[in-house]
């Protein structure tokens, strides 16, 4: 079964990169295996908690239930993509600010969704995030804290344009 | 000792120190750890619940290229002959013998370089079964027809457990009997008798990031990496499994992506080790969130409590039955049996208390830990229970709590006075925020409205001691080796307060070392809401340590009293270069007695008493059944918080967290068989779930004897939040929910069975 392999050129967080993967892989193995990034990270598996979301043409997705092959030709971002390692993003900012997280396993999911809701909605309303969000999950249950961190990413966002 | 504290760190709502790791999402949880060489292991589990293993057949996963090796309970048992492991009992293999006693028991492991090969592997072994009847209510395994275990076996730490060595048919792994007053008499005298039965359902922790051990076995000497929460424990038993010192093995964790009980004790590591000592290679055990269902669970349980009430409204007497359905190996529920059974009366000041908890086996997926250790199951009862006596007796649920409460210098039931518990504010500070002697819309038409309140209590564990290091380096700044894991809870952040605040320098400048069983001191576990009061109180001493030290040092160097040196002058000053390290060390040993065997009874159960007490309102669909809660209130007494901040979350968490306990979690068996290993089917809370206004609090109160006033919050957010619930239920509709999970159906039948016209069956 790992005999079908096939070699795919993407944009991994801008850069081009390529890499060989069997054609049964998930996208999560892909940046695990290959490139050492583990911000997107296997839980339920079933593509329902949002542990492994990256963005893959700006759309998000669930790592776990996308093929790895099927990434080829596309423009992938993933938590690691989201600041330069020196200074956080506005979204970082705020979860940190907020004390939305407890263990962070599903923190990244929850802010790549945030970065995606505010690039569309620059000021949603409770309402609006817990839908946009509603395909994650924290089972430490820190949403309170999250949707509070939404909405200070957002101010800090508007005070930067 | 001189204590220089100031108030630079310690109760102020610093963030996290983890926090750039965990929104970049380079936090270094041993799920994503790989080892150079390393064999991945896929477990073939079992597909029944109960049956006798008559051949296993590896022939064709062995054959599968990339295999490496397929290993059964036999090969196990050729390498160690006494495979058993278990906190409580030695009753769990590490691979199945002879027998399987729970659906998705692990049969045999197929090891390869690749996970897929693995997975594909374990699908193709053949075990043939003679399946054989199953037990899975714990009130049927009281009658033994089935038998789950031939003989128990204690582990020998737990002395109320010894008198059960060899004891067969039956599946009683533990009955706690306490004893206190004359409950006959207060029943034979009373004005009012109430009786009731309660029940919870099976459901599980779901730690985000699964179960995982990597075992890496070479020389003679073994390291495990896991997601343990006890790594001191885990090096106890592989070296016990091994004959090993306990020197050879080393137990090392990192941040743990949630915990909840679910990482206490031995769970992956005996497997991974046994495999690693077979393969002579490194071996990764990771369990995929479906396996973690068949691993470790809460305990479901049923209580029939009775209440004796006298003319006043005073309960005078109650007797309460509780049986824990413990699953098919006891790992720590004897333990829930009796260090939460003791509390099952409730937190009330109640002259004549009986009390008789047994820990059962059933042919389910094992239990154990969970938020709380047993206490949300008792709440559940007693505050049902008691919210039911209220109204009958037409007294209001707050006044009724208020008249009966505990307080300070007061026994409760198992004989300890009670301190530093504060109650009565708790319950204060609910009505306050719930305005419960305001006017409340009880709604109109089909949509009713209702609001109940809720209160639990919890002892702690104690002892054995931690044993914490602190070091003061050369240049002032300060590492603390403690083996307290941090799994979300913000331990660590904790910690370097407690030490920051005492050695008096910089928070950025303190290092939390994650355990390490070759470098971080012993600790029991983290588990119970113990460590900010236990370990935040050896971590304190440990700092006054160094701080001793570094005070001698400055006397020494002919420092005048109060100069304020800096420490790095300091150094240079006693050593003549900056060098040298100071080294605080401390052990914190509280006050504890273990009950009498007889009577349950002992004058000091726990160090500190934890505290919860929830308020709820919601409005419900009486065409329906469907409620939506609109307003949930949790208050706890957590002593004098070090965090705030950190505290509001656990508190806010526990609660969300029971609230999927308390309307959606369930896991259904259906002829032995687990129908809902899935978080597609196992429904836990998301946004949705959330109710329309929520606040979280703590009261101003102070622990004696904790870290700066401290005491632990872990749990005591998860109490009083089911039974609020129900009860508002009841003040809305005038039906009473009895079992978990209170879904809308149930709530509908409630209705139908009220109005005379039940539903039938589904």
């Amino acid at each position: 079964m790992t005999g079908r392999r096939r070699t795919i050129q993407f944009t991994l967080n801008g850069q081009p990169v390529a890499a060989e993967i069997g054609v049964h892989q998930n996208l999560t193995e892909l940046l695990q295996d290959r490139f050492g990034l583990f911000g997107a990270r296997e839980s339920c598996g079933q593509g329902l908690c949002g542990c492994c979301t990256v963005l893959v043409d700006g759309q998000a997705i669930t790592g776990c239930l996308r093929l790895a092959v099927l990434v080829d030709g596309s423009d992938v971002r993933t938590i690691e993509g989201l600041s330069d390692g020196e200074t956080l993003s506005p979204e970082q900012e705020a979860f940190i600010e907020s004390g939305a997280f407890q263990c962070g396993y599903c923190t990244p999911g929850f802010i790549l969704m945030t970065r995606k809701l505010l690039d569309e909605n620059p000021d949603p309303s409770d309402d609006d995030i817990k839908h946009y969000l509603s395909g994650n999950l924290c089972r430490c249950g820190a949403y309170p804290e999250i949707l509070n961190a939404v909405k200070l990413a957002g101010r800090k966002r508007a005070a930067l344009t | 000792m001189a204590d220089r504290s100031t108030t630079t760190s310690v109760g102020h709502s610093i963030a996290r120190l983890e926090g750039r790791d965990k929104v970049t999402g380079r936090t270094d949880y041993i799920y994503n750890l790989r080892l150079p060489s390393m064999l991945h292991a896929k477990a073939c589990r079992s597909p029944i619940s109960h049956g006798r293993i008559r051949a296993i057949d590896t022939g064709a996963a062995l054959a599968m290229p990339g295999v490496r090796h397929v290993v059964t309970g036999e090969d196990v048992k050729a390498v160690l002959p006494e495979p058993y492991y278990g906190p409580a009992f030695h009753d769990q293999p590490i691979l199945a013998l002879d027998k399987v006693r729970h659906f998705g028991e692990p049969v045999a492991v197929v090891l390869a370089d690749d996970p897929h090969i693995a997975e594909s592997a374990a699908q193709i072994i053949e075990v043939d079964y003679q399946e054989l009847p199953g037990v899975y209510d714990e009130i049927e395994a009281l009658r033994g027809q089935v038998i789950v275990h031939e003989e128990l076996k204690p582990a020998g730490t737990f002395a109320d457990l010894k008198h059960l060595a060899g004891r067969r048919d039956t599946n009683l792994a533990l009955d706690y009997h306490l004893r206190h007053g004359d409950t006959d008499r207060a029943f034979a005298q009373a004005e009012h008798v109430f009786d009731h039965i309660f029940s919870t359902q099976q459901t599980m922790h779901a730690a985000f990031e699964p179960i995982v051990a990597l075992a890496d076995m070479r020389d003679g000497r073994l390291t495990i990496y896991s997601s343990t929460q006890s790594p001191s424990f885990v090096r106890f038993e592989i070296a016990r499994l091994l004959g090993w010192p306990e020197s050879h093995v080393r137990v090392k964790t990192a941040h743990l992506g949630g915990g909840f009980g679910a990482k206490v004790y031995v769970k992956a590591e005996a497997l991974a080790m046994a495999l690693s000592l077979i393969a002579r290679r490194p071996v990764r055990v990771a369990l995929t969130m479906e396996e973690q269902f068949y691993t470790i669970t809460k305990h479901a349980n049923t209580v029939r409590i009775r209440s004796a009430v006298d003319k006043d409204g005073r309960i005078t007497g109650r007797k309460c039955e509780v049986w824990w359905n413990g699953g098919a190996y006891a790992d720590i529920g004897p333990r829930v049996a009796q260090k939460s059974g003791f509390s099952a009366a409730g937190p009330y000041d109640i002259e004549n208390v009986d009390i008789d908890s047994f820990a059962l086996y059933t042919n389910r997926p094992p239990a154990g830990a969970l938020r709380g250790f047993g206490i949300p199951q008792l709440v559940w009862a007693y505050e049902s229970h008691t919210d039911i006596i209220a109204g009958e007796l037409g007294i209001d649920p707050l006044a009724f709590r208020k008249r009966n409460i505990l307080r300070n210098g007061r026994p409760q039931a198992v004989g300890s006075i009670v301190e530093d518990a504060e109650f009565e504010a708790v319950l204060d500070d609910v009505a306050r925020r719930m305005n419960w002697r305001g006017p409340f819309d009880k709604g109109s038409g089909t949509l009713l409205r209702g609001r109940g309140i809720a209160i639990g209590f919890k002892a702690s564990i104690s002892p054995p001691p931690p044993s914490p290091i602190v070091s003061v380096q050369a240049d002032g700044s300060c590492i603390v080796h403690c083996s307290t894991v941090d799994m979300g809870q913000g331990s660590d952040t904790a910690m370097a307060q407690i030490a920051a605040e005492v050695l008096n320098i910089a928070l950025d400048s303190i290092k939390i070392v994650h355990p390490d069983t070759d470098v971080t001191p012993y600790d029991m576990s983290t588990l119970g809401s113990r460590s900010t009061f236990h370990m935040g109180h050896a971590v304190r001493l440990a700092a006054q340590d160094a701080r001793g030290k570094l005070d001698a040092m400055a006397s020494a160097a002919g420092l005048p009293e109060g100069a304020n040196t800096p420490l790095a002058d300091l150094f240079v000053k006693t050593f003549g270069m900056r060098a040298g390290t100071i080294v605080g060390a401390a052990n914190y040993m509280p006050e504890y007695a273990p009950p009498n065997y007889e009577t349950g009874q002992t004058p000091k159960v726990t160090p500190f008493w934890m505290i919860g007490a929830a308020g709820a309102e919601v409005e419900v669909d009486t065409q329906t059944g469907q409620f939506r809660i609109t307003r949930l209130v949790n208050v706890c007494d957590a002593g004098k918080a070090i965090n705030p901040a950190v505290v509001e979350t656990q508190i806010s968490g526990a609660a969300v967290m029971q609230l999927g306990f308390t309307m959606t979690e369930n896991m259904i068996i259906e002829d032995g068989q687990l129908t809902n290993p899935s978080l597609a089917d196992y429904k836990i809370p998301g946004f949705f779930d959330l109710p329309d206004a929520m606040e979280n609090g703590f009261i101003e109160a102070e622990q004696h004897n904790g870290p700066f006033g401290a005491k632990g919050v872990g749990e005591s957010g998860t109490f009083g939040v089911s039974p609020a619930i129900a009860n508002a239920i009841a003040d809305a509709v005038g039906v009473r929910i009895t079992r978990l999970p209170i879904t809308a159906e149930a709530v509908f039948r409630a209705l139908r069975a009220k109005a005379g016209n039940p539903l039938g069956d589904a």
